[in-house]
């Protein structure tokens, strides 16, 4: 979940009220977000530093309590304290959804942002708006750049789907062009720069560059690289990495020029929409959008953004039917304004309808279902009556679960300790140290492991035991400990190419290795599960020889029909020297499912 | 020593006193160290009452002890004189300590004197002596009273010292017997044979030791008792447990299925075990995932859709299962192939993975518990009745819920619950009602609701054993001694 910062006092003037931080914790929690942290500057710049409380003075002697706000994924609109303070005000009835306009030009004054063919290899959409008259101050210029940042992590996918530029309007001159050049014929001056640079030596000059070095490969490797122009070819952005320095936003600027350029046309006008409907808040005409017209490489014009609002039109009891409660239209319609949906009730000669309006800000809301929540939490789930879901059904158990059940109690009367080990281990543990090299080619393989820890599902549960010995070795002896759990191995007879097998394994560790032991307690297994469909002939266990154990000390369990049902043996001097045991072990694994 | 006891029961059976212990015992031939140990123990059960008698009395050192043994000083130096003659240093040498001591009496008595002209020779003077010192300190040791001034002169020369010494005058008892029985520390197989078990008297038990250690087998406390308990109470609201022994998932079962778009977040390998091997499905229900496909990218049953371009690459690359929620997408799409629809009450308790680093509070894997109820005109508030059941079977009766986002549930509420030892509201579970988007396609009716909710097996297990670190509880690292001493659990007893 995204994390918001505001400034308190900043926030509860946005607010038009203070809160304790007790009333603010339970508006958050009514509201569906909650306050996770609360700090300040200094305290982040410390942090930041590792520095300690005592360890002297740090810069910025900013002391404003700061709230860190977690807000849910899909609300773009509450990435920033001007969409979070008017959200709350519109919940909290003090303030009305504003109306988001395009404001009227006549189209041949339209700014105009045209489409190069080329850019459909790279990069293929672009999206453009214009705030007129915005005025800037600092704690507005630092939100406007935040919530940049917020959508870039967020709905952009790391820039990857969509990237915002915004500049300066007045450094530049439409109609602007959006193009695909090969990196060798791009050369300006990027933000936070002096010197011109050429688009590869450029990518070359960011590998260093912690903050941007994550974005090259966005096109590090295309031929071509998205750019856009002016018509004076100053070069606005080199999208998805950088703008140009010459229109950079300043605390002065007036007139803003938006574009998103994306691979992910939809996300680009969420989060152009975003943009404007947050920041119009300060043009001089309040949350009035200055459009821009698109025109594509085939000829066809689109205006941006479209701040039209998206109609939906459901029964009453589609709306309050799923929550369980109550209401007439009229109550129904007051808690959807709560949530910044306009509605109003339709002329219907049955059931009562309600039509919807959702806002550009309200992304989110994709079905009617949508609306149920909001209801819910206008109307505040802490408040919905409690029900008893009327079906009667009859509860049963899985029959390998509930036979695992009898066989784990059966083992642990035998006086073993149940152990619960992780399913993921290394390859060595679950090969090398086993020494078991062949089963590679029947395990799952995690392809993008973190540690070494992870790196296969296992196969058996023999590593695992014997971990866990080696972490409790110094318990005195006898150490008796079993498990039942799951192996996986691959299995082309299932859909996704892998089946889960049920094992159950004990481990015998003393001064003498106690095969006997484990023998007994095979036998005790053998003896339990004896059913018309599971037999056993007079001699189940048949030598073997595998690397793992000492030879001629070990053998396979196998059944009277010949099945194997499972093995045993003393561990090889080897692979106990590899888990660090010192003492003789003895381990035996049973496959639980040949027994059901 | 029974027979010192049977002697001395027997003398004060027949009416004789004890006057004096010390004597006692040497008319029984024993020493007083002996007598002693039977009067104690006799004392102890008040066979016999006992009055000490101390006294002070002169008792030798161990040099005095010396030369009762082997002469005084000075009778010893005489001794070691030969008829000649000798020098002071052949007789040092001979004596050691003794010399020195001996020559100043040996001298006064007379008994020794030099050549003259050669002060080094000692001389022999008489023939015998009469060992007088000897003498005084063997009838010291034997109990002889000793003149004032001779006592005075050994405790000069630190030959006696002053000793406090006890024995006692005994008489009969209140608990007294003439044969005392024997105490019986057990009850054996013969006892009961023989018919003994009659006469028997225990000796007390010293119920401050502890028992045998005992040799048993265990479960593991933890985990897989709080996984029982929480079963038993899904059991007891009528809930079927989902087969969940299938780890390796698609991203289509694990995401696509529930409504997840390509791009969300959770799709990201950073929070995703993807698989090298095998690292794709081989066959997904076409029909459907073409519907599953449209509702993506366009929309349909009332939605309006991500609006993206659905991969089915993205949806055949397998991994391993993030939730469990995707045994029951599969349970669903089971239960929406069967026709007249039933309604059903599912649950599951088992593994899943996350490619999340590993710290005191997180697992690459972990347990999830999961239940879902699926049935024609479910609501919100049924949901918020099951939480409230279930939750407090757990103990955890005071519920409260908060609005959350999750892609595949629609109302979604996290379910906080007031610990009454952190005295605050602590998340304990999420759950929300399937969205249609995920539910229709499937083929599942219109007007079938599923209301689900989701935790995890280890966050309130840590809660109920007061555990801080989830390695404590579940892997390799968890210390045998802990699961040997862990108490019963105590859920759905209450």
């Amino acid at each position: 979940m995204p994390t918001v910062s505001v400034g308190r006092d900043r926030f509860f003037v946005a607010l038009g009220r203070t809160y304790t931080q007790e009333e603010f914790e339970v508006l958050c929690f009514e509201f569906g977000i909650e306050l996770d942290d609360v700090t300040t500057e200094k305290a982040i710049i410390r942090k930041e530093k590792h520095l300690e409380d005592d360890d002297g003075e740090v810069d910025g002697d900013d002391d404003e309590v700061i709230y860190k706000i977690e807000v849910a994924a899909n609300r773009y609109d509450l990435l920033c304290l001007e969409g979070l303070a008017r959200a709350l005000r519109i919940f909290t009835g003090t303030e009305a959804t504003p109306m988001y306009k395009i404001s009227c030009i006549p189209r041949d004054s339209m700014l105009q942002m045209y489409v190069k063919p080329q850019t459909s290899q790279i990069r293929p959409y672009v999206v453009c708006a214009v705030l007129r008259g915005v005025t800037f101050d600092e704690a507005r210029y630092n939100s406007f750049i935040d919530l940049q940042d917020k959508l870039h992590q967020n709905i952009c996918r790391k820039r990857t789907l969509v990237a915002i530029g915004t500049h300066d309007l007045d450094t530049l001159k439409g109609p602007f062009s959006y193009e695909a050049l090969p990196p060798q014929e791009i050369n300006f001056v990027p933000l936070k720069q002096e010197e011109s640079f050429r688009a590869d030596k450029l990518m070359e000059f960011y590998k260093s560059d912690m903050k941007l070095k994550k974005f090259l490969h966005i096109i590090e490797n295309s031929p071509v690289y998205p750019v856009i122009y002016d018509s004076n070819r100053t070069v606005l952005s080199l999208p998805p990495i950088i703008n140009g320095a010459h229109s950079a936003i300043t605390l002065k600027t007036r007139n803003v020029f938006i574009e998103c350029t994306a691979t992910d046309l939809t996300k680009a006008k969420i989060v152009l929409n975003t943009m404007v409907t947050m920041f119009s808040e300060y043009c001089k005409n309040k949350f009035e959008v200055e459009p821009v017209e698109v025109v594509s490489h085939d000829g066809s014009k689109t205006i941006y953004p479209d701040l039209s609002c998206y109609k939906m039109e459901v029964s009453l009891s589609e709306v309050v039917g799923p929550i369980g409660i109550s209401l007439d239209e009229t109550q129904v319609i007051s808690l959807l304004n709560k949530m910044q949906l306009q509605a109003e009730s339709c002329p219907s000669k049955g059931e009562p309808r309600i039509s919807v309006s959702v806002p550009p800000t309200r992304s989110d809301i994709l079905h009617a279902r949508d609306l149920v929540e909001d209801v819910a939490i206008a109307y505040g789930y802490n408040n919905v009556p409690k029900s008893k879901p009327k079906c009667m059904t009859i509860g049963g158990r899985q029959p390998l679960n509930r036979f695992s059940d009898k066989l784990r109690a059966e083992v642990a009367r035998a006086g073993y300790m149940e152990v619960l080990t992780f399913t993921l281990c290394s390859r060595e543990e679950n090969f090398d140290m086993l020494n078991r090299t062949q089963d590679v080619n029947k395990a799952v393989i995690i392809a993008n492991p973190r540690t070494s820890e992870f790196e296969v599902v296992r196969t058996s549960l023999m590593s695992c035991l014997l971990k866990t010995l080696k972490h409790n070795i110094d318990h005195p002896r006898p150490i008796k400990i079993f498990e039942v759990g799951d192996v996986v191995t691959l299995d082309e007879s299932r859909d996704v190419g892998a089946s889960n097998n049920r094992r159950l394994a004990a481990l015998y560790c003393n001064k003498q290795s106690g095969f006997e032991e484990i023998m007994g307690l095979v036998d005790r297994i053998v003896n339990v599960v004896r059913a018309p469909h599971i037999k056993f002939g007079q001699n189940y266990y048949v030598p073997t020889n595998e690397p793992e154990f000492f030879p001629k000390r070990q053998c396979k369990i196998v059944m009277s029909d010949g099945k194997q049902i499972g093995y045993l043996g003393i561990v090889h001097a080897e692979v106990l020297r590899k888990f660090g045991i010192p003492d003789p072990c003895t381990f035996v694994e049973i496959d639980v499912e040949a027994l059901l | 020593m029974a027979d010192v006891e049977a002697c001395l029961l027997a003398h004060l059976n027949s009416g004789g006193e004890v006057p004096d212990s010390r004597s006692y015992a040497s008319s029984l031939r024993v020493t007083h160290d002996e007598l002693e140990a039977v009067i104690k123990s006799l004392s102890a059960f008040r066979i016999v009452d006992t009055t000490d008698i101390t006294k002070e009395t002169w008792v030798l050192t161990d040099e005095a002890k010396g030369y009762v043994a082997g002469g005084s000083p000075e009778a010893q130096l005489v001794a070691a004189i030969p008829p000649e003659g000798a020098s002071k240093d052949v007789l040092r040498e001979k004596l050691g300590s003794v010399f020195d001591i001996g020559m100043k009496t040996a001298a006064k008595n007379k008994w020794i004197g030099f050549e003259k002209g050669n002060k080094d020779l000692v001389l022999r003077k008489v023939d015998t002596i009469k060992d007088d010192l000897q003498e005084q300190l063997k009838s010291l040791e034997s109990g002889e009273v000793l003149s004032d001034k001779v006592i005075d002169d050994l405790k000069r020369r630190k030959l006696i010292t002053k000793e406090k010494s006890i024995w006692y005058a005994l008489k009969k008892g209140p608990q007294f017997v003439a044969k005392r029985k024997k105490l019986a520390t057990d009850v054996t197989q013969e006892h009961l044979r023989s018919g003994d078990w009659k006469d028997l008297e225990f000796k007390d038990y010293n119920f401050g030791a502890q028992g045998q250690p005992i040799a048993i087998g265990y479960v593991q406390p933890l985990l897989e008792v709080v996984r029982e308990e929480i079963q038993n109470i899904f059991l007891q609201m009528g809930f079927t447990e989902m087969p969940t022994n299938n780890y390796v998932e698609s991203s289509f079962w694990n995401f696509d299925a529930l409504f997840q778009p390509q791009q969300h977040p959770a799709r990201d390998s950073h929070d995703t075990f993807f698989l090298e091997a095998p690292a794709a499905t081989k066959q997904l229900p076409e029909d459907y995932l073409e519907k599953v496909k449209e509702v993506h990218q366009r929309g349909g049953y009332g939605s309006k859709g991500y609006g993206y371009d659905w991969k089915q690459d993205e949806a055949e690359k397998n991994l391993l299962r993030t939730h469990t929620t995707a045994v029951s997408t599969r349970m669903l799409y089971k239960l929406a192939q069967e026709k007249p629809f039933a309604p059903k009450r599912y649950y599951s308790i088992d593994r899943v993975f996350r490619n999340e680093a590993v710290d005191r509070t997180h697992l690459a894997e972990f347990h999830q518990i999961e239940g879902l109820i699926c049935d024609y005109g479910l609501t919100l508030g049924d949901l918020i009745g099951v939480l409230e059941d279930f939750f407090s079977s757990l103990g955890m009766s005071k519920l409260r819920f908060k609005p959350a986002y999750n892609p595949y549930t629609e109302p979604s509420m996290e379910i906080f619950s007031y610990h009454e030892g952190l005295k605050k509201w602590v998340e304990v579970g999420n759950s929300g009602m399937f969205r249609p988007e995920m539910l229709l396609p499937m083929g599942l009716p219109e007007g079938v609701n599923v209301i689900a909710w989701g935790l995890s097996l280890e966050r309130p297990t840590m809660i109920l054993y007061g555990i801080d670190n989830i390695r404590d509880l579940f892997g390799p690292k968890v210390d045998f001694n802990l699961i040997k001493s862990n108490p019963l659990c105590r859920l759905g007893l209450q």
